[in-house]
């Protein structure tokens, strides 16, 4: 059993697992903090950004000034922002039997798998993941292909070129790799190659191993994986939840008696409680609206905007903003609305009871009904019309490099009565920012991360007691910037194995075990027989067909009948044809019963000589010695076959067979 | 031998009253639990005292499956839960969950408040009833305890409906519930993978039809519509607040919008928002087309259809009504019925199945003076018409549904007995499986001959798949073991692990035989031609001549020894052990016939 590493993003993972016969990929995480590097996309044009100064090396060349900005001390490549591919050089990726999507989140590097690796398996997903995944992919191809950039920038990533930059563009790793979006056409091509599964669907893959995802607890159809063969168990475990927000409750009970558990997905911010992140982020919106100023919540489409929404849904009475517009701005905001309420069977307890009234399970409805919420596919059109300040607008992308949000960064950002909060936990505020510098807006963080802390996960392995875990590296030290919170990474015996980028790992597992099927007439025709009390055995001897990596035994075809013809043979025709096999012999003779039953049978000359290990049986008259000792017989004799086979079937009666 | 065992307590040559019991490798699951429209006496519900006599049906049964929310697939729950008395697991689907107490709720209210029954069930207790519900994903494996498992498949029949797979270790049981094979409007067909259940139980509602193409029944049903309210009568259509009124609602809003109509379309009762409602939450369970366009134009907001009042029965002018019951056996269409049926202009379309006993039976079989309550005789004038709406698979869809599942064996309940015959028939000629068709109370036993799963070492599996020089990776192995059963596990080792688990030393059985051949040369020599021998005939065996003399056939020893007497006679000892005895026993035959003349 091997791992193959192919991202070094804990949060967006993507490994490959060989497991008996077959590969599987688990997740298709695509690293988007590659576009902090570049300048973001604005929708329209804005001269601040045009005005950038180009980046001029120490020595004073300028050959990079076209390709590289400067901005507050901060240097950006200025081209279409590029995404850091999962490795695709470790190993051949058309041998990809099938993928397992975890979430929507971690399925964004799926056009780039199955469209450019040879890919001709099947994607396994659930109706959710799809659907939002479908959304999210949208939404990032039309916020990029909206704003076209004549220029692509590339000299940088020369190596000897990036040696000279500055960080953090000094230290980004596998440049060459890094790629620009996919189209619409390869998203759709990519996306008709999932099929889609429920949870705790058992789904056979080629007979030798059997899949089903498990409800994780995180997002609206996120799933762990349980791949296992009827003796191995492997759990994948991928962000997953155990707050109580809108998606089902996390499996934990299924997770069990698994020998390998791979773990990845765990918060991003271990020291943010998100209650008192939703909290402050209520108490900082009221704020900056009451004072008159705008609040700018970069966003994904998708997940903690539907809990931000139902938080608000429950406050804005009692905070006095019920006169406040939220505008809801994307190219799938309507869509990503519509489809949070048609997937009851997913979503937790309450809001599925919601659905049996039947009301909608998300309060969201309600604040569109009232014209309290408001959603636009983009700036453009409507929008412009209805605007109206203060306002609280949700909008993407969270990077801040591209999408509607570029937009409202660059009308607000001058003026001090604006907030922009921060709730997603995927890009450092501080790096998003860099591009706006000086900016006069506030700024507040209030990530909310919902996936499982250290805590949650060191009483979820005492729960579940996986033989063995395998995590990313980060996770088994304190982070980086946090060295003395020991707190902070995975505690769990015997030590978890860890994973970094690029890495192979051999999984400590060996098999001993496989499942065989004994075909009714075959089972009818064994003879068990007790050996010890309790115990029974019975020989075995039939025919083994292997097909798709099952496998049955069945009797044995009863011996063909010699042919009647008379023709004279050659000998070599009576070779025989396969080494039949017999049966293992155990057991002891008692010389005195083995003398009568030779007489019983018309041995009148039996002598017994006694030897130091057993006993010699002579047959005189037949020339014929029989040695018995504790744990072998001998049968000497002259070559009369009748009687050898006589003896060997005497013989044969006090033995038991195996 | 094992066997499943079939009961049905209703829907035995006949539909209505769905509950049907199955035993499988000692696990009890009762199959739907409906009521009977046909009957206002006992006769309405199963006789669940079939089941246990005294002592609760807890014990006797593992698990409840309700197929959809039709009445006479669910109608009998609470009085089942609740009054007679279980408190096991009920599993449905999502939507049946959602919609199956509403219904409840209504058929409670018709007989206990119109009908002024009593000892009927409460509302209480459909609330109690449906918190021992649990719900379950389409595809989702559900294991109901450590053998039993459930899994559901689409059936397209109603919003939920669902067919189901019974599981026990080898053993399989179907059950398809209502189904339909065609997606029409509003839901997908039915679908199920290979999965060759030892018996597939399937409904036979319509065994005999071969349905006509949808779209010409659509044609003809917006065309007796639309002549209708052109010359200014007035259309009932009965229905069942879910499931063909949706599909009925979306034809007719489309033709009103096409052909710009103005005759109102009404919809009875207060359950059709709310159904509609139903409709949009559940929009993945319906057909592709719907779940596709559903964010910009949402299939179930009607513009044409209006919510009914009953003064509006009286309003002149031509108008359409969809009004339930579906059989015209209670309720708003029995009444409406009863106010137009006077008038040839009008007409009433019975776009489903109904079930004997019903006026909607009776006016369908061609009677046309009804004896009302109260000995009043209602003379029918309107036309009637029936178009076979009913999500129900047709004989070519009962048949395409057994290719698809391969049963071993199969069960018709839900339909005629004389109609089951036929189909019967055609499943045993086409399939040649076995085809029951118990009535109610009366048992089938199938047995079942399932294979055994034990536990191989993989040690032995991998020895006995690399044996030998095989050419042909297909081809069929003869492999030998020793089973080892302790405990109800099984184990298939190598007889060596076998002797070494139970702590047992092997015995070695050997032979050794004298051969004697005349050959006058010297006992090395002799030795060479015996080698040279055996090497010619034995060419896949391995043989090879010792340094010492002695050759070797695979593990078999020869050596050749001067014979104490005779010079002319060599004296070979052929040994083997017992493992070798085919080979051992020919080789003494072989060297018995003597060597060949050498040559040179």
């Amino acid at each position: 059993m091997k791992l193959y590493c192919l991202s070094g993003h804990p949060t967006l993972p993507c490994n490959v697992l060989k497991f008996k016969s077959t590969t599987i990929m688990l997740d298709c995480g695509l690293d988007m903090t590659s576009t902090l590097n570049f300048l973001p996309l604005p929708l329209v044009q804005s001269p601040r950004l045009s005005k950038l100064p180009g980046w001029v090396l120490k020595d004073g060349s300028t050959f990079l000034d076209k390709e590289l900005k400067e901005c507050s001390g901060h240097v950006f490549v200025d081209s279409v922002p590029e995404f850091c591919l999962p490795e695709t050089e470790l190993l051949d990726l058309s041998t990809v039997d099938v993928i397992l999507i975890s979430n929507y989140h971690c399925m964004m590097a799926l056009p780039y798998i199955t469209e450019y690796t040879g890919f001709t398996g099947t994607v396994y997903a659930t109706e959710p993941t799809v659907q939002i995944g479908r959304l999210l992919m949208e939404e990032l191809v039309n916020s990029i292909e909206r704003v076209p950039k004549a220029q692509s920038a590339s000299m940088w990533k020369n190596k000897e070129v990036q040696r000279l930059l500055p960080a953090p563009l000094k230290d980004a790793v596998e440049v060459s790799m890094w790629r620009k979006c996919y189209t619409m056409p390869e998203v759709n091509a990519a996306l008709s190659k999932i099929q889609l599964v429920g949870y705790s669907q058992k789904i056979e893959l080629f007979g030798a191993v059997q899949v089903t995802p498990l409800s994780s607890g995180y997002a609206l159809g996120s799933s762990n994986w349980i791949i296992q063969s009827h003796y191995e168990k492997v759990s994948y475990v991928s962000g997953s939840s155990l707050l109580t927000t809108h998606p089902q409750p996390m499996d934990q009970a299924s997770l069990k008696n698994s020998d390998v558990l791979i773990l990845t997905g765990l918060t991003q911010i271990p020291t943010a409680n998100p209650d008192g992140m939703v909290g402050e982020f209520c108490s900082n919106l009221a704020m900056t609206v009451r004072n008159g100023g705008n609040v700018l919540v970069p966003c994904y489409p998708s997940g903690v905007i539907y809990d931000l929404l139902e938080c608000l849904y429950q406050y804005i009475d009692s905070a006095g903003l019920s006169n406040v517009p939220f505008y809801f701005i994307s190219p799938v905001a309507n869509s990503s609305l519509e489809f949070s309420q048609i997937f009851a069977e997913w979503l937790c307890h309450n809001k599925q009871t919601k659905v049996y009234l039947p009301e909608p399970p998300f309060p969201h409805a309600e604040l569109i009904q009232t014209n309290k919420l408001k959603h636009y596919p983009s700036i453009h059109g409507d929008f412009s019309n209805d605007f109206k300040q203060p306002c609280v607008v949700f909008t993407g992308h969270p990077s801040l490099r591209f999408g509607d949000v570029v937009h409202f960064m660059e009308l607000w950002g001058k003026s001090s009565l604006n907030t922009v909060i921060f709730t997603e936990p995927d890009f450092s505020y501080l790096d998003a920012l860099a591009p706006y510098q000086p900016l006069a807006m506030k700024c507040v963080y209030c990530p909310i991360d919902t996936r499982l802390n250290f805590i949650q996960v060191s009483k979820l392995l005492k729960e579940v007691q996986p033989l063995h875990v395998v995590c990313p590296e980060q996770y088994t030290q304190p982070p980086p910037t946090q060295s003395h919170r020991t707190d902070l990474m995975i505690d769990c015996q015997p030590p978890a194995m860890s994973y970094r980028r690029a890495e192979v790992l051999t999984l400590p597992y060996k098999r001993r075990y496989e499942k065989i099927e004994i075909m009714p007439d075959l089972a009818d025709s064994l003879v068990p027989l007790e050996i010890k009390p309790g115990i029974s055995l019975a020989t075995v001897s039939a025919v083994l067909h292997t097909k798709d990596n099952k496998h049955v035994l069945q009797l044995p075809p009863k011996p063909p009948q010699p042919p009647a013809s008379k023709k004279r043979k050659r000998v070599s025709d009576d070779v025989p044809e396969c080494k039949s096999l017999k049966p293992l012999l155990s057991g002891s003779i008692p010389v005195d019963q083995f003398v009568q039953t030779l007489e019983k049978h018309g041995f009148s000359d039996v002598k017994v000589e006694d030897t130091a290990k057993g006993h010699i049986v002579l047959l005189q008259e037949a020339e014929t010695l029989i040695q018995l000792e504790e744990d072998s017989t001998h049968i000497i004799c002259d070559n009369d076959e009748p009687l050898r086979v006589k003896l060997r079937d005497l013989v044969l009666k006090f033995l038991q067979k195996f | 031998m094992p066997e499943i065992k079939v009961t049905p307590l209703g829907a035995g040559q006949d539909v209505g009253r769905s509950c049907i019991l199955v035993s499988i490798a000692g696990k009890n699951v009762m199959l739907d639990c409906g009521m009977h429209m046909g009957y206002n006496d006992d006769r309405r519900f199963p006789d669940f005292s079939y089941i246990t006599q005294n002592g609760r049906l807890t014990d006797f049964l593992d698990c409840v499956i309700i197929s959809h929310f039709h009445l006479d697939h669910c109608g009998a729950l609470p009085y089942f839960s609740e009054m007679v008395g279980y408190d096991g697991p009920i599993y449905m689907t999502h939507p049946t969950k959602a919609i199956c107490p509403i219904l409840l709720e209504d058929y409670r209210k018709i007989t206990v408040d119109k009908k002024g029954e009593t000892n009927f069930f409460t509302s209480q207790m459909i609330k109690d009833c449906m918190k021992k519900v649990v719900a379950v994903h389409l595809h989702q494996t559900v294991q109901v305890d450590e053998e039993l498992e459930i899994k559901a498949y689409y059936a397209g029949h109603v919003l939920g409906a669902a067919m189901f797979q019974i599981k026990v270790g080898c053993e399989s049981v179907v059950y398809t519930g209502d189904y339909n094979m065609t997606p029409d409007r509003h839901l997908g067909a039915a679908w199920i993978d290979k999965c060759r259940p030892d018996l597939l139980i399937t409904e036979s509602t319509y065994a005999t039809t071969i349905r006509d193409s949808k779209r010409c029944r659509e044609r003809d049903f917006l065309k007796k519509v639309h002549e209708t309210v052109e010359r200014g009568g007035k259309v009932l259509i009965p229905v069942f607040a879910l499931g063909r009124a949706q599909e009925l609602c979306i034809l007719l809003e489309t033709f009103w919008e096409r052909m710009n109509l103005k005759a109102p379309i009404y919809f009875s009762t207060g359950l059709t928002e709310k159904a509609n409602h139903y409709y949009k939450l559940f929009i993945t369970w319906t057909n592709q087309k719907i779940r596709k366009t559903f964010v910009q134009r949402n299939m179930f907001e009607f513009k044409h259809i209006k919510a009914f009042d009953r003064a509006f029965a009286d309003n002149p002018g031509p108008m359409v009504v969809f009004a339930t019951p579906g059989m015209l056996h209670a309720g708003q269409s029995l009444q409406i019925f009863r106010k137009w049926a006077g008038n040839e202009k009008n007409m009433v379309i019975m776009p489903g199945y109904c079930v004997q006993g019903t006026v909607g039976h009776k006016i369908l079989s061609g009677q046309r003076k009804l004896e009302m309550e109260g000995r009043q005789i209602l003379e029918v004038k309107m036309q009637v018409e029936y178009m076979s709406f009913s999500a129900h698979a047709d004989a070519k869809g009962i048949m395409q549904l057994i290719r698809q599942a391969e049963p071993r064996n199969v069960l018709l309940v839900h339909g005629e007995a004389k109609k089951m015959e036929f189909l019967k028939q055609k499943i045993e000629q086409e399939f040649h499986v076995s085809c029951f068709m118990p009535a109610n109370g009366e048992t089938t036993t199938i047995l079942t001959n399932p294979c055994i799963p034990v536990d191989i070492s993989l040690g032995l599996l991998k020895r006995e798949t690399a044996i030998g020089p095989l050419p042909d990776a297909k081809k069929p192995k003869l492999m030998h073991g020793t089973l080892l059963m302790k405990d109800n596990s099984f184990r298939l080792v190598s007889p060596e692990q076998a002797l070494k688990e139970l702590g047992l030393a092997e015995h070695q059985l050997r032979f050794t035989c004298r051969v004697h051949i005349q050959d006058p040369r010297k006992e090395h020599e002799t030795g060479l031609r015996v080698y040279n021998h055996l090497k010619g005939i034995l060419k896949d065996y391995s043989v090879q001549h010792l340094p010492d003399g002695s050759i070797t056939v695979e593990s078999i020893l020869i050596q050749a020894t001067a014979h104490s007497e005779d010079q002319g006679t060599k004296v070979l000892l052929v040994s083997w052990t017992y493992q070798d005895e085919e080979l051992g026993s020919y080789l003494t035959s072989l060297l018995k016939k003597g060597l060949p003349q050498s040559t040179p």
